[in-house]
């Protein structure tokens, strides 16, 4: 007698086969598809939340209260780049068509702080009292020096050489720039020469220390630089700011600052206006009691002004951050079902289906998150593409300012929140696969991710150990939402509770995707050597 | 045939002894205490909750600094954050009390067992709240000495205005006491919220939502009312009010007040959880 042989041909067994066998069980799940939907849901509610309850309202002349239309909040100036920028300062100018140069010696940089104002939180800045000035006001990035800029209007583009009170001679451009030179302070005996020269669209910067030997500080090309720009000499001082951190609760205190800086042997090459040197506030006028100006001697000029040529990193933790919050609540969900993805398999035996029918267990393992990684990633990017738009514009109908970035910094923000809850479903498979047991699991993926943000950034940790728990713990990732930028060239609290992760947005990613890929690996080395 | 096996087996009900009236809570709690105690799990759980409790706790101790007077910092509050953490591991316990019967069917043994809903809730309840506060009150104890160790080091002298942690000052027996309560009220919570779901991971990731979003959500609202409301029904965040010792005039929640919010919780989520026991089938 022949024995039975099955005339269906043989199944082939490959990982599309696997994809497809795993893509089956979970869309045949209703909970499960549930689940991956309801992501989405959250990301939207949870920023419609966020928006509903930020509501400003501005009292008008009558002293009536109403909520501001976005006319009457002023939009925050943007650099070149689309980040918010700050660019307020006392510029002594004249215009120049085509190429030129402009030099000056700068004698003298100081400064003086003006009273002491709290600004929020729990200011207690105690000392002087309000209006009276100091005499020790002159900030590390107070600045002073030559500047090219596009025109007057605050956000356009500019390169400028300068002095600054406490990091030498920097040449900064486009608010992000900082091009460090040599070190030093300036005073009568030891005058700083300052020198740019533009050609078409490029503008190098040099410095010296006597106007007959000098140095390249760098050459940087500034796109779109109109024919005719503004030249002159400009002087800017930042507030003196402290931040404050204590158990759930951030402030800064600080009080507004005048510069004064003394240049000579002014000069100019170029076809400049007829019209000689005029001197303008740009941006806002901080102290309207004591103006800034300039007065000016044969080719000496003194500048009073205050204010600042840089990003705005005020914004950090305002951003597209705070429209995404619900990714904390989406994140809880994907916990549960990456490891019930793997756990429900072992409570109702069908594992042991799976791997007579696909014998290479880690292969099974990459299938599951593959597939569940794609459905959450795709989820997590239809929300949060939704969610972005609807919690901004609801914010700014609430009468609140939205926080302007450049569209990568946007997009980046978008796809690394989907990608995150991809990477953190596989985490919980791999957990989920280590541990069988799905409660544990749940709450080791939730714990790992959700409490060291909380720790650091409710302000609850000293910034210390805050940053060390958002550097080594899946929490990282979170910096995928940062949305600014940390610059050198800006003095601000640079921690977890002000809006600041240690890690580079990609870096704190991959942090996570370290994780998850651990999880993996351990629970595949266990799935060979445990019986299912 | 089948008539002579039915007839030759004779069944009584609770074998020789006297049959198990329903409604008394003792055996009720035997049988649940039995139940806890002879699976592994549990025992793992509570010993992990108390050592996360306090290591967490000993590491916040040792990582804050105070560098003068009126550095605002809650040392008390500090040396208890802990607590945070082993939340987790207790909710984890709570939820596998009931969310473990349902997943392997013993809860239909336990019902035809104890009939009785209400008292064999009351049952589980006790036999889960009498581990959980000999944890909580573990965890209180180690957090406090190691606060009470290492505090001082750090700037938290009474040159600074902080007197070394101890159990004799009342806020702080307030704040350590009471956050015993609160982990036992956050298992009564995961019980509820167990019963109602069944289902252990997404109990467990129903509760830890409840217990991790609302600190998370409350710093991204800027509506004062909003986030004092936020802040008064938060479980978490109001039921931990009482390990505050430093600005107790503030609103939103004074300590004791926080922690009747989250009784009120634990109460409603244990009365849905006892309707739905009545209600459906198990």
């Amino acid at each position: 007698m022949n024995a039975y042989r099955s005339t269906v041909p043989e199944g082939r067994d490959g990982f599309a086969q696997l994809l497809r066998a795993e893509w089956t069980k979970f869309r045949t799940v209703r909970g499960w598809v549930i689940a991956a939907g309801l992501c989405g849901v959250l990301l939207v509610l949870f920023g419609l939340l966020v928006a509903a309850g930020t509501h400003t309202v501005t009292a008008d002349s009558s002293g009536k209260e109403h909520t501001p239309s976005q006319n009457e909040i002023r939009a925050l100036p943007r650099g070149p780049g689309g980040e918010a920028v700050t660019d307020s300062f006392y510029f002594v100018r004249q215009s120049l068509s085509g190429d030129g140069t402009i030099t000056a010696r700068l004698t003298s940089l100081t400064a003086i702080g003006l009273g002491q104002v709290g600004m929020g939180g729990n200011a207690d800045g105690g000392g002087a009292s309000g209006g009276d000035a100091s005499a020790d006001g002159l900030q590390p990035w107070t600045k002073a020096g030559v500047i090219v800029k596009a025109n007057t209007d605050q956000g356009s583009a500019y390169a400028a050489a300068m002095v600054t009170g406490g990091h030498g001679v920097r040449m900064q451009y486009n608010y992000t720039g900082d091009i460090a030179g040599p070190t030093g302070t300036v005073s009568s005996t030891s005058p700083r020469w300052l020198r740019l020269t533009r050609t078409g669209d490029t503008v190098t910067g040099y410095s010296s220390t006597d106007g007959s030997t000098w140095a390249k500080l760098g050459t940087v090309r500034l796109a779109g630089l109109p024919p005719t720009v503004q030249i002159g000499l400009f002087v800017a001082s930042p507030g003196a700011q402290q931040f404050d951190q204590s158990f759930g609760s951030t402030g800064s205190s600080g009080y507004p600052t005048l510069g004064t800086a003394v240049f000579d042997n002014v000069g100019t090459d170029g076809s400049t206006s007829d019209g000689g040197w005029q001197g303008r506030t740009v941006g806002d006028n901080e102290m309207p009691d004591r103006m800034p100006g300039y007065t000016q001697s044969g080719d000496s000029f003194t500048l009073n002004g205050s204010g600042d040529i840089a990003p705005n990193v005020d914004g950090a933790g305002q951003g597209l951050e705070r429209t995404l919050i619900g990714a904390f609540a989406a994140l809880t969900v994907v916990a549960v079902l990456g490891v019930l993805f793997v756990t429900s398999e072992y409570r109702r035996g069908l594992i042991r289906t799976t791997f007579t029918a696909s014998p290479r267990r880690g292969r099974v393992l990459a299938a599951k998150s593959v597939v569940a990684g794609t459905v959450t990633f795709v989820a997590g990017l239809v929300g949060a593409t939704i969610a972005v738009p609807l919690t901004n514009w609801l914010l700014r109908r609430n009468g609140n300012r939205t926080w302007p970035a450049p569209w990568p910094t946007d997009l980046r923000i978008i796809v690394g929140t989907a990608a995150l809850l991809a990477v953190a479903t596989v985490l919980a498979i791999g957990i989920g696969a280590i541990l069988r047991r799905s409660a544990g699991a749940v709450a080791a993926v939730v714990v790992l991710m959700v409490l060291p943000y909380i720790l650091s950034v409710s302000a609850a940790l000293p910034a210390a150990p805050a940053q060390w728990l958002l550097r080594l713990t899946p929490a990282a990732a979170f910096a995928v939402q940062q949305s600014v930028h940390a610059y050198a060239q800006v003095n601000q609290a640079y921690t977890p509770p002000f809006g600041f992760y240690p890690l580079a947005p990609w870096a704190g990613f991959a942090v996570l995707c370290g994780w998850a890929a651990l999880a993996l690996g351990v629970a595949m080395y266990r799935l060979k050597r445990r019986d299912a | 045939m089948s008539a002579g096996l039915a007839g030759g087996l004779t069944v009584r009900a609770g074998g020789p002894g006297p049959a198990v009236r329903a409604g008394r809570l003792a055996p009720a709690v035997r049988a649940e205490w039995t139940k806890l105690r002879t699976v592994a799990g549990p025992a793992w759980l509570l010993l992990t909750a108390a050592a996360l409790t306090v290591g967490l706790s000993a590491l916040a101790a040792g990582a804050v600094r105070c560098a003068d007077t009126g550095c605002g910092i809650d040392a008390t509050k500090t040396g208890l954050t802990g607590f945070q953490l082993g939340q987790a591991v207790i909710a984890v316990l709570a939820v596998l009390v009931v969310g473990g019967e349902y997943s392997t069917g013993m809860m239909r043994t336990t019902l035809t067992a104890m009939p009785g809903r209400a008292t064999m809730l009351a049952a589980k309840a006790a036999v889960l709240a009498v581990p959980v506060l000999a944890v909580g009150a573990v965890g209180a104890l180690g957090s406090v000495l190691f606060g009470r160790l290492l505090l001082p080091r750090h700037g938290f002298t009474p040159a600074h205005g902080y007197r070394p942690l101890s159990l004799v000052d009342g806020s702080t027996l307030r704040a350590a006491g009471g956050s015993v309560l609160y982990l036992a009220l956050i298992a009564m919570l995961s019980l509820g919220v167990a019963l109602l779901i069944r289902d252990t991971a997404v109990g467990i990731g129903a509760v830890l939502g409840l217990l991790y979003l609302f600190p998370i959500l409350i710093p991204m609202v800027t509506n004062p009312s909003w986030k004092r409301h936020l802040q008064q029904i938060s479980p978490s965040g109001a039921g931990l009010a009482i390990q505050n010792t430093i600005d107790l005039h503030n609103p939103p929640l004074g300590p004791w007040a926080g922690l009747g919010v989250l009784t009120l919780w634990a109460a409603g989520a244990l009365l849905v959880g006892w309707l739905v026991l009545r209600l459906r089938d198990a």
